[in-house]
C-alpha cells in the first residue's frame, strides 16, 4: 500500500480523507504513468529544529534558513526536475523527544535528507535512529568532536577548527599567559575544555595556576561571584583571558556583570564560543566592544556572495534588522553540498549520495571553498571577530587558508590514535591506527549516557 | 532619512561649486589637509603593527583634530569609501549609514554599508589609543577628561614620562588627578626597584600597585624588598576584608531578587494559601511590560523604567485578578487541583507570549544612571543595578508590611484568612477580599518582572526560572509571615554567595537546596512559624 502512495501521487491528495478518489485515480492512470508520476514526486527535506523551549531562540532562524533555501532552489527548477518540499517537526527542546521526531520523518514522512539539531545531546539522541533506519542527517553547529558516524555530516565547527586556533591567536597575537576556562555544565563545554586544558599545558606549557576553571547551570543569572573571580584571576600582573564556552542567553547577564565590574575587554578579553550575532541582538553590545568570538563566518564578512545571503535572508524574513550567524552559514553549504551530491548521483538514495557526497567542493560565504572530507566533516577557515558596538564582529585575524575538521582531537590520550574515514575500504568512524582495528558504531551507547546525565 | 539624503546631495553640490574658491582662499588650511590626509592613509594598511607607527605619527603631528581621528579609530567609525575619501560614521545601525567627511566635517549624507570599509583595530592598537588619547588629554581643560587620563595611566608609564608627570603633579588642581598621577609614577619607581615608590604605595590598594609592590619585593636590595613584602601583607589583611564586604553584598543583591521573587507568593500562598503555578509568569508579564513601555517611549529607558513599576503592577494585578475569577475561585479547597490548573495557566500564558511578541529574548535597556558601579576603594566597587533592585526590594517589603499591618483592607485580609466563616458574618465581603489579596500578590509579582528586567533576560522562560527559588523562600522563612520572607530570601542569598567561590554555582545551589530540605524536616513550619490558633487551620 506504502509504495502505491508514494509512487502514484503527490501527497496532497493522501493527506486527506480521500483515500477511495486516489484508488480510483490510480486505477484510471494505469500503470503508464507511474515512471511520470515519481518524477514529479517532490524531494522531502526533514527539518529537525526546535521551535519552543529554551533552544528556540537558536533553533528558529535555521529551521527558516533551510525553508529559504528550499524555496530558493525550487525557484531555480528544483533537483533533478523535482520540486523540494519541506516537512518541519518541533523537537521542543526535548532531548528524547529528538529521537521520537526524527524517527517520525524518516519512518512516516520519508524524508530524503534531515537538517537539525543543535546541542549535542540532542545530536546524541538521534543518532541511533539515523544509524537503524539509514537517514541523512546534517549537523550544523560547533561541537566537541569525538564522534563520527556513517549518517551525519558535521558541517559545524570540529574543535580544531574554532577552540585551538583561537587559543592559539590569545598566545601569539596577543600574548595571553593566563585562561580562565568558563562554560555551561553541559558535554560541549566540558569536552572542548579537557582539549584545551591539555593543549594549553602539553603545547604552550602553562601552568596549573594559571588556568581557572568554572561551570555554570544553564540559563545562569547571577554571574556576580564568578566575575569577581575573573577579576581578581586577571590581577596577578600576567595578561589573562577568559575563554567563555557559556551557551545560551546566560550570555546577557554574564556580559553585563562583566561590564558592570569594570572588566574592559583591553583588560581581560574574553573569547566565546557560542555567542554569535543572533545572541548579541538580545544585548547592549557599547559595554562589550572588542570582546571576541571565534567563528567559521561572520555576518560582516566582506563578500558578494554574503551580501547577496544577507539580501535574501532580509527578504524572506521581511525584517531590515534580522542578521545570519555561523549556524546558517553550514546549513547553506551543507543543503548546497547535498544539493551538488544529489545532482552528481542522480538520486535521493541515501547509500548513493553518501558516497557521492565525499570531495564534493562549494562555494562558502567568506570567499572560498568548502569541501566534504573522508571524515564527513568539511574544510572551514576560522575567524576571530572582536564585537562592535552595532551587534555586529570586526574579523581582526582569520587562518591563511581553510582547515579540515578532525573528528577525534589529537590531544586527548583516548581519540588520539583514531581516525574517521567513510570511504571504501576502510568505511569507519573510529578506526584506530595503533592496532587496526575499527571500533564500530557505539550509537545507543552514547545516547543512553548523554540521556542520563 | 530622506532628509539626511537630500542635505548630502546638497552638501555634495555646494562642494563641487566652492571647491574652486575654496582651493584659492585658504591655501594654508588645504596644505594642512594634505598632510592629514598622508597621516589618515598611513592607517589603511593591512598589518596592525604598521597602524601602531601610524597612530603614533598622528600623535607626534601637531594637527588639533589628532584626538578625535584617534577617538573615531578607536570606536571604529573612522571609515572610507570606494573612491578613497575618509569619512566618519555617525549612526552605524542598519544598512545604510550617515556619515560626515573626517577632514572638513560636512555630512555626506547616507551611504550602504558596503560602499564603505572600516579601518579596522584590535585589541591591541585599542589599548595603544587609550594610552595615546590619556597622554593627549592630560592637558585637557576637562577634569573628567584627566581623571580619566590618569586613571589609565596607572601601571603604564615608562621613564620618559616620569619628569612630565612630575611637573603636571606640580600644576595640578583637582585632588583626585594628582593622586592617581602620584600613584602611577610611585607604581614606575616602585617596579624598578626605588624606595620613594615603595613608600608611596604603602597602603594603596589597586591592582597594578599590588603588582608593582611584590615585584618590588623581590628586589636585589634587601631594604627595598622588606618594605615591600610588610607593606603587601597590610594590603592583603586590607583586601580580606574587602573581599569578606564584597560577597556581603553579592549575597544581599542575589538575597533581594529571591524576597522580591517570593513576597508577591508570600502573599498569595502564604497568607491566601492558593498554590499558584503561574507565580513566575506574572513577573514574566512585569518584565515585558517594562520592555513595553521601552518601546513606546525610545530614546528615554529611564523615565519608561520609572513608568513601568506602576504600569508592571497593573498589568500582573489585572492578569492576577483573571486568574483569580477564571479558575481558583472555582477550585477553593483543592490544592492539587489548583496547582495543576494554575500550571497550566503558566504554560498557557509562556505560549502566548512566544507567539504574540516571539519566542527571542527581548532587549531591555539599562538606564545610563544604573549601569556602571559606585566606586568605595580600589579594591571595591558596588554594581549599581543591583543596589537598585537590593533598595527597590525594601522599598517593596516596606510597603506591603505597610498594607497588611496599617490599612482596612490589610486586616480585612488577616481576618478572612484566620476565620472565613467568622470574618463573612462580621459582614466582611470575603470574595472581594480575595480578589484584592490576589491582585495585590500579583501586582507584587509584577514589580518584580520590572526589577528582574534589568538583571536577567526578557524571555518567555524567564518565570521558570524562579518560580522554585520562589517557593523555596517562602518555605523556608515559614508560610504566611512576611518578616519570615525577608529573613529567608536575604540569608539564602548570603549563604549561596559564600559557598559558590570554593563549591562552583552548581555545587552551591544543591547544597543550599539539601541544607532546606533538612531544615524543613526539623522545622516543617520554617524560620517563622505561626502561632496560636491560626496556625491549626
Amino acid at each position: 500500500m506504502n509504495t502505491l502512495k508514494r509512487s502514484t501521487h503527490p501527497r496532497p491528495f493522501l493527506s486527506s480523507g480521500r483515500f477511495a478518489t486516489a484508488l480510483l485515480t490510480a486505477a484510471i492512470m494505469g500503470a503508464s504513468t507511474q515512471a511520470i508520476a515519481q518524477d514529479d514526486d517532490p524531494i522531502k527535506v526533514g527539518i529537525l529544529h526546535s521551535l519552543s523551549g529554551t533552544m528556540a531562540i537558536s533553533e528558529t532562524v535555521l529551521k527558516d534558513t533551510v525553508e529559504m533555501l528550499i524555496e530558493q532552489q525550487n525557484e531555480a527548477g528544483g533537483l533533478l526536475g523535482r520540486q523540494l518540499e519541506a516537512v518541519v517537526v518541533d523537537p521542543a527542546s526535548n532531548w528524547p523527544l529528538f529521537a521520537e521526531r526524527a524517527r517520525e520523518l524518516l519512518d512516516q514522512e520519508e524524508v530524503d535528507v534531515i537538517f537539525g539539531n543543535w546541542t549535542s545531546v540532542s545530536r546524541k539522541s538521534v543518532l541511533p535512529v539515523v544509524e537503524e533506519l539509514n537517514g541523512l542527517l546534517f549537523y550544523p553547529v560547533q561541537y566537541e568532536g569525538e564522534e563520527s558516524s556513517e549518517n551525519v555530516f558535521y558541517t559545524g565547527a570540529a574543535p580544531n577548527q574554532q577552540a585551538i586556533p583561537a587559543v592559539e591567536y590569545l598566545i601569539n597575537e596577543v600574548g595571553i599567559e593566563r585562561f580562565a576556562l568558563v562554560g555551561t555544565d553541559y558535554v560541549y563545554p566540558r569536552t572542548t575544555n579537557r582539549i584545551l586544558e591539555a593543549f594549553l599545558k602539553d603545547e604552550h606549557g602553562i601552568a596549573d595556576e594559571d588556568i581557572m576553571v568554572n561551570y555554570t547551570p544553564f540559563g545562569h543569572s547571577d554571574w556576580q561571584n564568578i566575575v569577581a573571580e575573573i577579576r581578581r584571576f586577571g590581577e596577578e600582573g600576567k595578561p589573562t583571558a577568559v575563554i567563555s564556552t557559556v551557551n545560551g542567553d546566560a550570555n546577557v547577564p554574564f556580559y553585563t556583570e562583566l561590564s558592570n565590574q569594570g572588566i574592559d575587554a583591553a583588560d581581560i578579553p574574553v573569547i566565546a564560543f557560542s555567542v554569535g550575532e543572533q545572541e548579541l541582538t538580545g544585548i547592549d553590545t557599547g559595554p562589550l566592544v572588542g570582546h571576541l568570538a571565534a567563528w567559521n563566518y561572520f555576518m560582516s564578512v566582506d563578500n558578494d556572495d554574503n551580501y547577496d545571503f544577507i539580501d535574501a535572508w532580509i527578504e524572506y524574513t521581511g525584517d531590515d534588522m534580522a542578521v545570519t550567524n555561523d549556524p546558517m552559514e553550514a546549513h547553506y553549504i551543507g543543503f548546497n553540498m547535498w544539493a551538488e551530491a544529489v545532482r552528481k548521483a542522480g538520486t535521493t538514495d541515501v547509500d548513493t549520495v553518501k558516497d557521492a557526497i565525499i570531495g564534493v567542493t562549494v562555494p562558502n560565504l567568506s570567499g572560498g571553498y568548502a569541501a566534504m572530507m573522508p571524515n564527513h566533516h568539511i574544510t572551514k577557515p576560522v575567524l576571530i571577530g572582536e564585537i562592535q558596538d552595532n551587534g555586529q564582529f570586526d574579523i581582526v585575524w582569520q587562518t591563511p587558508s581553510t582547515v579540515a575538521g578532525d573528528a577525534w582531537s589529537d590531544y586527548l590520550p583516548g581519540s588520539r590514535d583514531l581516525i574517521a574515514d567513510w570511504r571504501k575500504p576502510m568505511e569507519c568512524g573510529n578506526f584506530n591506527v595503533v592496532n587496526g582495528s575499527c571500533g564500530g558504531s557505539t550509537a545507543a551507547e552514547e545516547a543512553e549516557a548523554a540521556l542520563a546525565e | 532619512m530622506r532628509r539626511f539624503l537630500s542635505l548630502g546631495l546638497l552638501c555634495l553640490l555646494l562642494l563641487s561649486i566652492t571647491v574652486t574658491a575654496q582651493a584659492q582662499t585658504s591655501s594654508t588650511n588645504t596644505a594642512d589637509d594634505d598632510a592629514a590626509l598622508e597621516l589618515l592613509e598611513a592607517l589603511d594598511v593591512e598589518s596592525y603593527a604598521d597602524k601602531g607607527d601610524a597612530i603614533t605619527a598622528i600623535l607626534q603631528s601637531d594637527d588639533e583634530r589628532a584626538r578625535d581621528w584617534l577617538q573615531a579609530l578607536l570606536d571604529g567609525r573612522l571609515q572610507r569609501t570606494e573612491d578613497g575619501r575618509f569619512v566618519l560614521v555617525l549612526e552605524n545601525r542598519g544598512r545604510d549609514w550617515p556619515v560626515a567627511d573626517v577632514l572638513t566635517g560636512e555630512a555626506l549624507g547616507e551611504m550602504s554599508r558596503r560602499d564603505l570599509e572600516r579601518i579596522g583595530i584590535n585589541n591591541n592598537l585599542r589599548n595603544q589609543l587609550r594610552s595615546a588619547i590619556a597622554v593627549v588629554d592630560l592637558y585637557s581643560p576637562n577634569v573628567e577628561r584627566r581623571r580619566t587620563s590618569a586613571e589609565r595611566l596607572l601601571g603604564e608609564v615608562d621613564g620618559e614620562l616620569v619628569p612630565t608627570l612630575d611637573d603636571l603633579i606640580e600644576q595640578e588642581e583637582d585632588e583626585q588627578v594628582r593622586y592617581r598621577l602620584t600613584q602611577a609614577v610611585a607604581i614606575y619607581r616602585a617596579e624598578a626597584g626605588e624606595m620613594a615608590g615603595v613608600e608611596a604605595l604603602d597602603g594603596s590598594l589597586h591592582p597594578r600597585s599590588r603588582v608593582a609592590l611584590s615585584r618590588a619585593a623581590n628586589s636585589d636590595d634587601p631594604v627595598v624588598a622588606n618594605a615591600a613584602a610588610a607593606s603587601l601583607a597590610g594590603i592583603e589583611q586590607q583586601l580580606k576584608i574587602n573581599r569578606g564586604l564584597e560577597t556581603l553584598y553579592f549575597g544581599l543583591s542575589l538575597g533581594s531578587v529571591l524576597v522580591l521573587a517570593a513576597i508577591g507568593l508570600a502573599i498569595t500562598f502564604g497568607v491566601m494559601g492558593v498554590i499558584n503555578m503561574a507565580h513566575g509568569e506574572l513577573m514574566m508579564l512585569g518584565a515585558y511590560t517594562t520592555w513595553a513601555m521601552q518601546q513606546l517611549l525610545p530614546g528615554q529607558p529611564g523615565l519608561a523604567l520609572i513608568l513601568s513599576i506602576p504600569a508592571g503592577f497593573m498589568v500582573a494585578a489585572l492578569a492576577g485578578v483573571a486568574i483569580e475569577r477564571g479558575v481558583i475561585q472555582f477550585l477553593k479547597g483543592r490544592p492539587l487541583e489548583t496547582l495543576l490548573a494554575t500550571f497550566g495557566i503558566s504554560l498557557i500564558l509562556q505560549q502566548l507570549v512566544r507567539t504574540v511578541i516571539s519566542p527571542l529574548n527581548r532587549t531591555v535597556i539599562t538606564p545610563e544612571w544604573m549601569s556602571g558601579s559606585l566606586v568605595v576603594n580600589d579594591a571595591l566597587s558596588l554594581t549599581l543595578n543591583r543596589m537598585y533592585v537590593l533598595g527597590f526590594a525594601l522599598v517593596v517589603f516596606a510597603g506591603l508590611m505597610l498594607i497588611m499591618r496599617r490599612t482596612r483592607l490589610g486586616l480585612e485580609v488577616r481576618a478572612v484568612t484566620q476565620n472565613r466563616a467568622m470574618a463573612r458574618s462580621m459582614g466582611i465581603r470575603a470574595t472581594r477580599v480575595d480578589i484584592m489579596t490576589f491582585a495585590l500578590g500579583s501586582g507584587v509579582a509584577g514589580l518584580a518582572g520590572v526589577a528582574l528586567s534589568q538583571l536577567t533576560n526578557v524571555g518567555p522562560n524567564l518565570g521558570q526560572n524562579y518560580i522554585i527559588d520562589s517557593f523555596m523562600v517562602v518555605v523556608f522563612g515559614g508560610v504566611g509571615n512576611l518578616w519570615g520572607t525577608l529573613v529567608a530570601g536575604l540569608s539564602l542569598g548570603v549563604i549561596n554567595q559564600v559557598l559558590e567561590p570554593w563549591a562552583g554555582a552548581v555545587l552551591a545551589k544543591i547544597i543550599v537546596l539539601v541544607f532546606i530540605i533538612l531544615f524543613i524536616q526539623k522545622r516543617p513550619r520554617g524560620l517563622f512559624p505561626q502561632k496560636g490558633r491560626a496556625a491549626e487551620g
